[in-house]
């Protein structure tokens, strides 16, 4: 572990209240749920924060229930409770399907939904999943709650909405008609990032969302119309293809990514066929 | 801080951002759990912690307490799947084999094929291609 340990401070709240206190009077703090991100930078000398709050200890947040139509994943759920939990199953199977997909097991068992957001990596593989679920992330402080729909959580590259004095409370998933779809392309199904993820709905109109193809996971407002008024796949190809911004990078190159999403797009259309 | 390990009740005086690994290794003398990548990649360092196989170099070691943790060196050298490991070559140069055993032990009884692959598809083998290790898993 390159990083010096003795210079890392980890502060261990017994409450949610005592853990948002000490984020408005004690931070900068970083929070840790599964560590699964946190701790490759720290092993790596990467990190740049020195203190840090462990959110590990309050299994309250460690949740997924319905209430009022709609379910609630608390901070602390891990991927595994997600691929284990009837509701998400029955509601969100293509959130089961992302969970799989990311990591190994071990992964699985410590990282967490919340977590993938607040890394804010554009190739999160969950995140296409709540864009196109249209998810609510609830945001606490001292000051009380925010609810704040995933569409606007992200202001740019690994930047998000939220302050250094809130945490990531909860998610929310609003009931979702229609048929879900999710396709990760990469290199290899577990222990792989992303070169490109998808998550759709065969609704009306349709929804679609993209991972790894800009500085934020996106919607594609204009392809979602385009299939909704009935226009043709060639069409609705070539306007996804305008919608994304891809990169070449070390996991792919901007070129193959536009053509497997043009594919990808083609094959969420067959495969969702009534 | 206390936990449970390998069955038995522990106390260690470390920094609670220590990683679990190096504390299994440095301070309590554990070195049947190795580091690989160090970055949750290839899953040499596993453990069960409460049940489920987790990346012990991506743990800090506050994240166990009142936790039950259990390591190679808890199976005692005689278990099924260490003796299949030995009998089918699932066990080569021996880095990976830790933690293909612990991640192994998670998996339910009488697992298929499919379910072995996903079940121990977060842990990297440069040796034996892994037919070897999957025949070892569903020997024992």
């Amino acid at each position: 572990m390159r990083t010096a340990i003795s210079k890392l401070t980890l502060l261990q709240p017994a409450s949610l209240q005592e853990a948002l206190r000490m984020l408005d009077e004690e931070g900068p703090l970083r929070p840790l749920a599964g560590c699964t991100d946190v701790y490759v930078e720290v092993n790596f000398g990467t990190a740049t924060q020195t203190r840090f709050l462990n959110l590990w200890g309050l299994p309250q947040l460690r949740y997924v229930r319905r209430e009022n139509g709609i379910l609630r994943i608390g901070a602390l759920a891990t991927f595994t409770d997600l691929i284990r939990s009837r509701e998400i199953q029955e509601e969100a199977p293509m959130l089961v399907a992302a969970s799989r997909e990311i990591g190994g097991v071990q992964i699985q068992n410590r990282g967490t939904l919340a977590g993938n957001i607040a890394n804010a990596s554009p190739a999160g593989d969950s995140l296409p999943v709540l864009a196109a679920l249209e998810a609510i992330v609830v945001l606490e402080s001292r000051q009380g709650q925010r609810r704040i729909p995933f569409h606007r959580f992200y202001t740019g590259y690994r930047q998000s909405v939220i302050r250094p004095d809130e945490l990531i409370v909860a998610v929310e998933l609003p009931r979702t008609e229609g048929v879900q779809w999710f396709r990760k392309v990469g290199t290899r199904a577990a222990q792989a990032i992303s070169k490109v993820v998808m998550a759709a709905v065969r609704s009306d109109p349709p929804r679609l969302a993209l991972g790894s193809v800009a500085p934020t996971v996106i919607r594609l407002p204009r392809t979602e119309a385009c299939l909704a008024r009935g226009g043709s796949m060639t069409e609705a190809q070539e306007i996804l293809t305008k919608e994304i911004q891809p990169i070449d990078d070390l996991r792919s190159t901007a070129a193959y990514r536009r053509l497997v999403c043009a594919n990808l797009l083609a094959r969420f259309w067959t495969d969702t066929h009534a | 801080m206390r936990f449970r390990l390998n069955g038995q009740q522990r106390e260690l005086e470390v920094h609670p951002m220590k990683r679990l690994l190096d504390a299994l290794r440095e301070d309590l003398g554990l070195i049947g759990t190795k580091e690989g990548c160090g970055e949750g990649e290839c899953g040499s360092c596993t453990v069960l912690v409460d049940g489920e196989p987790v990346c012990s170099c991506l743990l800090p070691v506050a994240q166990v307490e009142g936790a039950e943790v259990i390591t190679i060196e808890g199976l005692g050298g005689e278990h099924p799947l260490q003796r299949a490991f030995v009998e089918e070559g699932g066990a080569q140069c021996g880095i990976c084999t830790p933690g293909m055993i612990m991640a192994a032990l998670a998996l339910g009884p009488n697992p298929t094929e499919a379910e072995i692959r996903e079940g121990l598809a977060g842990n990297l083998c440069r040796c034996t291609g892994y037919t070897a290790i999957i025949r070892a898993v569903q020997k024992a």
